[in-house]
């Protein structure tokens, strides 16, 4: 079923070919986070793709991952760009490296999971919570649903985890 | 320089010097051109014809690069009488300039014609705007696009800023470093009557402008403008013949990528840019390295991407980009000045064209600044770089144009002085 939504006030739509998308934002508005694993090789992969990167194999199964990792890199925008981000500022776009699957297939490679920091109800996050957050900071996934069948899988301060002294953060407030 | 003389036809180095750019030429870089970007096309290449001395029916190629967001050449063609024997039109904004370079050169040696026009033109201002507000701002998210677009990560210097704060992290790089490149690009342009901005600014204007999306401030960030930039390559024989000193092309490397470049942040280091690939084809294919370059045309549509690329090219040790692009060295009176029209950063924005322009100029001798034409016609350099003054370098024998689609990927090239 081709997917129509509004989030922010910002179009999303998916189309009925998108097998693959859908599927992966239908486990996430199960809130149930999944990848595809290589039927081949194993090796899971992020984003959904049509072919496994590393062996070629086209077949491929869904397999629960569990949303937890580390922040590798992030943008904190205060200059929105999007219509639906303006009133939302400053946000943080995280790049975080899941635990699941570190540093394979080779040493520099990861499952770089994408999202906003958020309160634990999925809405982006304060300011004041955006100022704890940099590089290093263990982060735990939430869902931000969007209608049925999608929802966008998003990251919260990690509040049970032991966190960095200071991660690290653009040295200009 | 001694240059190699490698013209070994079995080995793929042998076009080396083979091709050269005869001519170039833009329009003014304004906002507001008033104009489509068909009659600014039209403009830039018929200014890069005279340039060159070439006659409608002496061109007969013609390349382009666009993002829906321009004319495509037969109306280019069509509007300069221009008959063609080859052309295409290829999706692409940055570091298409020195892909379709290449392509120009294979398609000349494959006999499909003898002369081809490369243009750009756009109204990047007040129709797309580059830096992706407007219209383009509010498309509806589909697709693959759900992964970044859906969450405020789309423009430009969103989606690349998680390369510039890990090069940070990894390498200690300041912010007061990378504003260097700002201010040496806007004291380069101070001395282009061309240039959208001429005005110098200092670190310290650029770190005191607003904050867009960390690492960048606004003076980081590339100037938008409404403009066209055409080149002309033929073979090097022809160009003996016409009006200038050819800018002799050593070696291309075309839209080189790093892996997963579907989403290129999978694999890292993702503080290192493609930059690092294509380098092994690029001086190999030129047969100089970067001890050997004059003047680097590093791409600035921020100032982080000039330091990256001067870095993963080899122009220092990787991490000590910083420190490269603060020192002096980039500046006009430096050892390797870069991006002396004043580049993306501050004399208009093309997608690569006009730093391939300036470098073209800069092998001439004969760069369009400030300094009087004497009465032969030709301009005399100072060789002054006070503001206002001359920004033409010194004995510029070696160029070297780094161009920037992303972080993961790139083109470049290496032209000599003929």
């Amino acid at each position: 079923m081709p997917i129509q939504a509004q989030y922010l006030g910002m179009p999303l739509s998916l189309d009925d070919l998108e097998v693959e998308n859908l599927t992966y934002f239908k486990h996430c508005a199960a809130h149930d986070f999944h990848l595809q694993a290589c039927a081949n090789c194993s090796l899971l992969r992020y984003p959904p793709t049509t072919a496994c990167p590393w062996c070629t194999s086209r077949e491929a199964n869904w397999v629960p991952v569990e949303g937890q990792g580390t922040v590798h890199s992030y943008t904190e925008v205060h200059h929105p760009i999007q219509p639906a981000f303006k009133g939302h500022t400053p946000y943080l776009v995280l790049l975080v490296d899941l635990d699941r699957q570190l540093g394979k297939p080779t040493e520099h490679e990861a499952l770089r999971v994408v999202g906003n920091l958020t309160t634990p109800d999925g809405k982006l996050a304060p300011p004041e919570m955006v100022k704890r957050v940099g590089i290093g900071t263990r982060v735990r996934m939430v869902f931000t649903d969007v209608a049925p069948g999608l929802a966008l899988p998003q990251w919260i301060i990690d509040e049970t985890a032991k966190q960095p002294e200071n991660p690290w953060r653009y040295p200009q407030e | 320089m001694p240059m190699p003389a490698d013209t070994d036809v079995s080995s793929p180095k042998h076009l080396r010097d083979k091709y050269a750019i005869v001519g170039v030429g833009e329009t003014t870089y304004t906002r507001g051109s008033g104009m489509t970007t068909r009659a600014l096309g039209t403009w830039a290449v018929r200014n890069a014809m005279l340039d060159a001395g070439l006659k409608a029916a002496d061109v007969d190629g013609m390349l382009s690069y666009q993002s829906g967001d321009s004319t495509f050449a037969p109306f280019i063609a069509g509007d300069l009488g221009i008959r063609l024997n080859f052309y295409m039109d290829v999706f692409g904004g940055g570091s298409s300039t020195e892909a379709l370079i290449g392509i120009a050169m294979g398609v000349i040696e494959a006999g499909m014609c003898k002369t081809v026009a490369i243009f750009r033109a756009m109204n990047g201002f007040s129709q797309v705007r580059i830096g992706g507000t407007g219209a383009r701002s509010a498309v509806p998210v589909t697709s693959d696009m759900l992964h970044s677009r859906a969450y405020g990560w789309q423009s430009a210097g969103q989606m690349f800023s998680p390369t510039f704060m890990r090069h940070m992290y990894d390498y200690g790089t300041k912010p007061e470093q990378v504003a260097a490149v700002r201010a040496a690009h806007s004291n380069h342009a101070s001395n282009n009557p061309k240039a959208f901005y001429q005005k110098r600014v200092t670190v310290e204007d650029v770190l005191a402008s607003r904050v867009i999306c960390k690492p960048l401030h606004l003076l980081d960030c590339c100037v938008e403008t409404d403009n066209a930039t055409a080149i002309i390559v033929a073979r090097a024989d022809r160009a003996r013949d016409l009006k200038h000193t050819p800018a002799l092309i050593r070696g291309v490397a075309g839209r080189v990528c790093k892996p997963r470049i579907d989403m290129h942040y999978q694999a890292g280091p993702i503080s290192t840019v493609a930059g690092r690939y294509a380098r092994e084809i690029l001086w190999p294919n030129s047969g100089v390295g970067p001890e050997d370059v004059d003047v680097t045309g590093s791409y600035d549509a921020f100032t982080f991407t000039t330091m990256l690329q001067l870095e993963d090219y080899g122009f220092c040790k990787k991490g000590e980009g910083g420190h490269y692009v603060s020192d002096g060295t980039i500046n006009l009176g430096g050892r390797r000045p870069n991006n002396t029209s004043g580049g993306h950063l501050c004399e208009g924005y093309t997608h690569g064209m006009n730093m391939v322009i300036e470098n073209v100029r800069q092998l001439r001798h004969d760069v369009d600044d400030r300094c009087p034409i004497g009465s032969d016609g030709k301009r005399k350099h100072t060789y002054d770089h006070k503001e206002g003054g001359c920004r033409q370098v010194k004995g510029c024998e070696v160029t070297a144009n780094l161009g920037w689609a992303m972080p993961g990927t790139g083109s470049a090239m290496v032209m000599r002085r003929g």
